[in-house]
């Protein structure tokens, strides 16, 4: 953002929760939207620097596949006993790696973390991307992929129909329910954003993409609580799927009776795995994201120190799970797991072993340390060696658990080929150029959610650099909007209609006519716009001055959003707050419009 | 600012979530039903180098079908005959090898295989896949019928494909095998009528041992 402003009022002027602001700088309304959608209307010259090698490694996809198909599976290293080789280990690594989205989006959302909202648009894209890379992998790893639908239960000819005692059947279902419920959660999320940059739009190709993605959001009241009830619902959804899906993929493992993976701990350990894994690939995403996009405002120190809190506490249930499996193996008295577990350790995969305890148990340690978790560069080395760290663990526990089995006359040790490792960075590709499509087209930040999260949501905001005058310019402004908007039926319309020009006008001619005591940012950089819009009004979308006006004079309406989410804000709201309803409703819709 | 889509539009989303299901399962459908071995094997009749008529031989003049198919209870082949067994009868004693005669001609392909001692190229109308194990014997053994798989070969000039052969259709057989089954010397009789004769198996005295097909997947893919 090129207009950060050093921080003026650092407590949020909530009475009722005393806490720093999670935006730095108190931006305004406008200012947010500015600096989450200004990246995406401008063409980038760096961003194709990294997609076109994101492309190159994505080609390496069906190339590899290919080879596969045409070829079979005798182009992995999978050998006898080692029948699942790099593509199960990938698959439950991508998968892990797509646990924080719904963690991030679910679990914090239905604990009130206001946190979440600056990373939970990024951390759910990955999750959606990182599962699209998992899903590859069961479907071609017997090579056979026109077999791929006997995964369904599909009615065909050949009475073929799944097992429904398999835990890969489980499997089938699992990823598959979770990759639709995030995917819904993130797409319901993205509504009123997808409305902002319809808005923003200046050719007619976007406003037409993006109003059709948006579904006629045109932020009235009835949509707003529409929207927050279908939030929440898939909140309550998604919720059991981030304990579910990776525990379902743990029983891949864990139901099998081989020793190393015939383990009831699997299904906790796995989920903390998961959620250590995908925060990792979050950090490794956001800490360079936050500086390139100028983000670090609204990313802040504290969200990266939020984060690393959690990597710090997985991390270390899952060093217990791995010294708790140590302890089983000897506790139990069954020989087959101690020598398995001797093995792991000291056997000839101890180097991979040895890699996994020292990325997953040893880094996260480093967390304690409020220097290193305040600080973004070491957190980005930590990241990465976390998800090191956590290939390396289904590596080790796929393949040395595999390597010595129960007949030694077929021991054997597992070398991947060429094609494993394609296969993999080809689904680095996938995950890279999708990531890299979402940054360019979609907001990277929620950016309604932030709002609802910022001082100025409160109710009892009062903005320090403005006077008293400046209340009476938000009653007239409420009048102005009141009269200028007449909505006779409560049903809303489905089209958006052509009435917001109208109220849109004369804000923003009483902006002009007004002169501002002193000159605010947005306003100085919206004046030309809105010249520009001026000209031609019927063809641009003048949504910037619009949200100036309108959000940076309605912050009483807009607070009522943040009354939404917290019931007793709500209640001190009605004690202590109680404007005309007319006036409140028609500001809010004013205000959320844009927003 | 004006709408950007026409009215209309506003049903799409119910209109989508309407036909959606109606494809997916439509997509079901024409998989199960057109991609099928019902579909696309069943009447499979490929023109054949001697103009051999199962309904003359097996139907009209009774032969046995072990005549020529001699194998198929001890093998899981079910042979197809040398030229020597067809020359068995035609080297001479029937007329169609009679210069002048009404078939004169018919047999060109079969004599000139005679001579050679090449092999007349049959067609093969009845395939299963490579990782499908079928044997013919125990099927014999067990009492199926011919004309339970291959269908009312007497009445074939040119033989086709009359069951689908696919693996449900095994399947349905290999659960319940019981109407499939007959008396152990009636197994070539094309004539036998199952409903009418009200065979149990299960009390035959000449059966040995109860039919107890396999239904596991290593029973044919093994």
């Amino acid at each position: 953002m090129s207009h950060y402003i050093p921080p003026t009022h650092e407590t949020d002027p909530d009475p009722l929760q005393g806490r720093s602001a999670l935006i730095k700088g108190d931006p305004s309304f406008a200012e947010i939207t500015e600096a989450v959608a200004r990246p995406i209307e401008m063409p980038h010259k760096r961003w194709i620097l990294f997609f076109l090698p994101a492309l190159a490694l994505l080609s390496l996809l069906p190339i590899s596949l290919g080879w596969l198909f045409w070829e079979g599976i005798g182009v992995w290293g999978n050998n006898v006993p080692i029948g699942w080789g790099w593509p199960i280990i990938n698959f439950v690594f991508w998968v892990g790696i797509g646990h924080a989205g719904t963690l991030i989006s679910a679990v914090l959302f239905l604990f009130r973390q206001k946190w979440r909202t600056s990373i939970n648009r990024g951390a759910e894209a990955m999750t959606i991307f990182a599962v699209i890379c998992a899903l590859i992998f069961p479907g071609v790893h017997v090579g056979r992929v026109w077999a791929a639908y006997w995964l369904g239960p599909v009615p065909n000819q050949m009475e073929m129909w799944v097992n429904f005692r398999s835990p890969l059947l489980w499997d089938v279902f699992a990823v598959s329910t979770y990759f639709t419920v995030s995917s819904l959660f993130w797409y319901v999320g993205l509504i009123p954003d997808l409305a902002t940059m319809r808005d923003r739009s200046k050719t007619t190709i976007r406003r037409m993409a993006y109003g059709f993605l948006a579904m006629g959001w045109r932020g009235s009241h009835r949509h707003w609580v529409n929207y927050e009830s279908a939030y929440l619902l898939l909140a309550a959804m998604a919720t059991p799927l981030v304990l579910s899906v990776h525990s379902i993929v743990s029983f891949d493992f864990a139901v099998s009776n081989l020793p190393g993976w015939h383990t009831t701990i699997f299904p906790p350990y796995f989920v903390a795995g998961a959620i250590f894994s995908g925060f990792g690939m979050v950090l490794t995403l956001m800490i360079p994201l936050r500086v390139w996009f100028k983000l670090e405002h609204i990313i802040t120190i504290k969200h990266l120190e939020n984060m690393a809190k959690i990597i710090l506490l997985t991390g270390s249930i899952v060093g217990y799970a791995y010294s708790l499996e140590f302890f089983i193996a000897w506790y139990s008295g069954n020989e087959y797991e101690a020598f398995l577990f001797q093995n792991r350790a000291f056997g000839p995969y101890a180097w991979g072993y040895w890699i996994m305890m020292s990325c997953n148990v040893i880094t996260p340690q480093f967390i304690w340390f409020k220097k290193v978790r305040t600080n973004p560069k070491a957190l980005f080395v930590l990241s990465i060696f976390v998800n090191i760290g956590m290939w390396f663990e289904r590596f080790v526990i796929v393949v040395s658990s595999l390597h010595h089995d129960f007949l030694p006359s077929s021991w054997d040790y597992f070398s991947p080929t060429i094609w494993d490792v394609t296969l993999f960075l080809g689904s680095f590709g996938l995950f890279f150029t999708l990531f890299l499509l979402f940054l360019r087209y979609l907001p990277l930040i929620a950016i309604a959610e932030v709002k609802s999260v910022m001082p100025r949501a409160n109710p009892h905001f009062v903005d320090p650099d403005k006077k008293p005058a400046s209340r009476d310019h938000h009653a007239s402004h409420g009048e102005v909007s009141a009269k200028s908007e007449p909505e006779p039926e409560p049903e809303p319309e489905p089209e958006p209609e052509p009435e917001p020009e109208a109220s849109k006008d004369e804000p923003e001619a009483k902006e002009e006519a007004e002169p501002e005591p002193e000159p605010e940012p947005e306003a100085s950089k919206d004046e030309p716009e809105a010249k520009e819009d001026a000209k031609d009004a019927s063809e641009s979308d003048d949504t910037p001055e619009a949200e100036a006006s309108s959000e940076d004079h309605a912050e009483d309406a807009d607070a009522d959003e943040d009354a939404d989410e917290d019931e007793k804000e709500e209640e001190a709201e009605k004690l202590l707050f109680s404007p005309p309803p007319s006036d409140k409703t028609d500001a809010k819709k004013d205000g959320k419009d844009n927003g | 600012m004006p709408a950007i889509f026409p009215r209309w539009t506003n049903t799409l989303p119910v209109v989508l979530g309407l036909i959606a299901p109606i494809l997916g399962a439509g997509a079901i459908f024409t998989v199960w039903y057109w991609f099928s071995p019902q579909y696309t094997d069943v009447g499979y009749q490929p023109a054949q180098p001697v103009p051999y008529s199962h309904k003359l031989h097996a139907g009209e003049m009774g032969m046995d079908c072990r005549y020529c198919h001699n194998t198929v209870e001890y093998a899981a082949v079910a042979a197809i005959p040398p030229t020597q067994t067809c020359m068995n009868c035609h080297d001479g004693l029937v007329r169609t090898t009679n210069p002048g005669g009404p078939y004169e001609g018919r047999i060109a392909n079969l004599k000139k295989s005679w001579e050679t001692g090449e092999a007349v190229e049959w067609v093969r109308v009845h395939m299963l896949p490579d990782y499908a194990y079928f044997n013919h014997s125990p099927h014999v053994a067990a009492g199926v019928g011919c004309a339970s798989c291959h269908g009312r070969v007497d009445q074939m000039v040119v033989v086709s494909q009359d069951q689908p052969l696919s693996m449900g259709w095994c399947l349905d057989c290999h659960r319940n095998p019981k109407p499939n089954l007959r008396p152990l010397d009636q197994v070539t009789n094309m004539n036998w009528d199952t409903d009418a004769e009200n065979y149990d198996p299960d009390r035959d005295p000449e059966r040995k041992r109860k039919v107890n097909p396999p239904v596991h997947c290593s029973g044919c893919h093994r």
